[in-house]
């Protein structure tokens, strides 16, 4: 691949890809629906005083 | 103590057949050690050689004495169930490398103020200490604070041992033979000149293997959770773990001069090749010790404040813009040079943006705190866990703005960087790492709680005046030196030579020389407060009304 397709995938699709991950992330983070399982999550270091299941 | 320190031999409960199969590896890595001993082509590769063919003697040695293992694990009511040996011993060498790099540290910091310290001997000239210094600091220290914090606390939050038995155990020897093969490289003088990332072919391969089974460990451990969230801290260790791998084996494509010789020859050139070495620095700030260490602070801070992160959400959106925008950062450590324009510029940008998650990030590690404020003034090591998160805060405001071109004018190679540097290394690493090591001695050690508080505060206290002086006296010293530079007479030619400005700064060394030494002081107060916790004594204090008595 030449220096120039590489520059210019990188400035058009590799952003576009970069991006909409990205953005993906945060949509996750803000669902509605997902409040629950993160408040239950964010539990976790508290009530770690289990033993292991091997 | 030796009791203790052979607790839960590492054979542990693995099948027969993997302990064959350890045995046989270990007879081959001796063979390969001997075989580069004698066969090298440089005195430095003959030493590595016999390092290494001791190394495998002694695992050798190890594993066929404990074929059938009949010892009994004295930890077994704290271990729960879980891998916790492990962690024991990385928690000692974090304490025992943490002091060895600091004192390196001093000294070199000593050698800058009253040069005649270098004692004109190569083995101790500042051009080999100094990464002698930040390897031993950054990845014996550091590597192994993370090492065992990921590992206590990806087994914590998946309520599941660590995934192998021997594998974890090849993890902590592994890299401690290979803190071991790159400080005596540089003070035998093998080193490719790449600024953290020094050591030779040979050791990086040897560490490529060791970080590949640390990857395969703790995937492993979060493969066999029993939780169906993979707790936030997790994702930032796994970041970490993944991103140092690539950062790591791209940066150090070398072509060997032999098989046998210690030294080889980097296939990137010119401007790529720096660029290449600022995308690897650069990510070892952001991955190492940026991630990593945040992966201690969303354990430890809401652990030991017992209350929930503040917002996990926030967390979630702090770990994806960290890690989409650092690893765009590097080329504003190449500003003004033969990069091209558009990459600096974008370096730049990259680096203000991150103002954001690290912001982001800091407040949520901070308002952690809410409504429980009163335990910054009963608990010191909640203290030194908040304030390393203030100088997360404080490190990552002042980067963006040395990243912006014209401030990096003035402030490049001057000491002003060694002092920002030193506010996230000393601050912000330095102090969550010794609150995680406060915090995860007593609880891995089954202690009622720390040996002394009030040492915890002197420690805070006297390293907390240590960075001060540190930071303050780089600041001036850096920007003097940077005006001092740039400074031109009436007829157009430099006001001062270069030796003036390095008389200049001598007081400022000294200053920093005293800062350096208050925090190696406060570091050797922890190693003596932790040592006497693991022995199991307390010492007669009255703890502050609310103290957590237990860890």
């Amino acid at each position: 691949m030449e220096y120039q397709e590489l520059a210019h995938f990188s400035e058009t699709w590799g952003l576009v890809i970069l991006l909409t991950m990205f953005l993906g992330g945060v949509v996750y983070a803000l669902w509605p629906s997902n409040k629950s399982k993160f408040e239950k999550a964010a539990q976790l270091p508290l009530n770690d005083d289990v033993e292991a299941h091997q | 103590m030796s009791e203790t320190l052979s607790a839960g031999s590492p054979t542990g409960s693995s099948t027969p057949l993997m302990r064959f199969a350890a045995l046989g590896t270990s007879i081959l890595a001796t063979l390969l050690g001997l075989l580069w001993a004698l066969n090298a082509a440089d005195t430095g590769m003959a030493i590595h050689g016999w390092i290494f063919t001791l190394a495998s003697a002694l695992t050798l040695g190890y594993l066929a004495k404990n074929l059938n293992p009949t010892k009994v694990n004295p930890f077994e009511a704290v271990d729960q169930g879980y891998s916790f040996s492990v962690v024991r011993y990385g928690a000692i060498a974090s304490i025992f490398w943490g002091v060895v790099g600091f004192l390196v540290g001093l000294v070199i910091a000593l050698q800058l103020a009253a040069p005649a310290l270098n004692f004109d001997w190569p083995f101790t000239n500042f051009g080999r200490l100094r990464p002698l210094h930040t390897s031993a600091v950054i990845f014996a220290f550091g590597g192994n604070v993370l090492l065992c914090t990921s590992f206590y606390t990806v087994q914590r939050t998946c309520r599941t041992k660590l995934a192998g038995e021997l594998a974890p155990w090849f993890v902590f020897w592994g890299y401690q033979l290979f803190i071991v093969l790159a400080a005596t490289g540089y003070v035998l003088g093998i080193t490719q000149g790449k600024e953290y990332a020094e050591p030779e072919w040979y050791v990086d391969l040897w560490l490529t293997v060791v970080w590949v089974v640390y990857l395969l460990v703790f995937l492993g451990t979060l493969m066999k959770r029993k939780e169906p969230h993979i707790y936030v801290g997790n994702w930032f260790f796994l970041a970490f773990i993944v991103t140092v791998a690539m950062l790591h084996l791209v940066n150090n494509t070398t072509i060997p001069l032999s098989l046998t010789s210690s030294s080889s020859v980097i296939v990137w050139s010119g401007v790529q090749d720096a660029m290449v070495q600022w995308w690897y620095g650069h990510n070892a700030v952001g991955f190492f010790l940026t991630a990593g260490f945040l992966g201690i602070m969303y354990y430890f801070v809401p652990k030991r404040a017992e209350r929930p992160i503040y917002s996990y959400r926030l967390s979630i959106i702090h770990f994806w813009s960290l890690i989409f925008l650092y690893i765009w950062a590097g080329p504003h450590h190449l500003h003004y040079t033969a990069l091209p324009d558009w990459a600096q510029t974008l370096g730049m940008v990259f680096s203000v943006m991150l103002w954001m998650p690290s912001w982001g990030g800091m407040i949520n590690g901070l308002m952690t705190l809410s409504g429980a404020w009163d335990k910054l003034r009963t608990d010191p090591v909640i203290r030194m866990l908040v304030v390393s998160v203030a100088f997360y805060g404080m490190s990552t405001f002042e980067g963006p703005v040395m990243s912006i071109k014209a401030v990096n004018s003035l402030s490049h190679y001057t000491d002003w960087t060694i002092g920002h540097v030193h506010s996230g290394a000393l601050g912000w690493v330095g102090f969550v790492s010794f609150g995680a090591l406060y915090c995860l001695v007593p609880w891995v050690w089954g202690r009622e709680r720390l040996y002394s508080v009030k040492m915890v505060s002197w420690h805070f206290w006297i390293a907390t005046i240590g960075i001060v002086l540190y930071i303050c006296a780089m600041w001036v010293a850096g920007i003097m030196q940077g005006l001092m530079w740039r400074t031109y007479n009436s007829l157009g030619f430099l006001e001062y030579s270069f030796a003036e400005t390095v008389a200049a700064m001598s007081p400022y060394y000294w200053i920093r020389a005293l800062g350096g030494l208050l925090f190696v002081i406060g570091s050797l107060i922890m190693a003596y407060n932790l040592y006497k916790t693991i022995r199991g004594d307390l010492r007669e204090e009255d703890l502050p009304t609310g103290q957590v008595a237990t860890a």
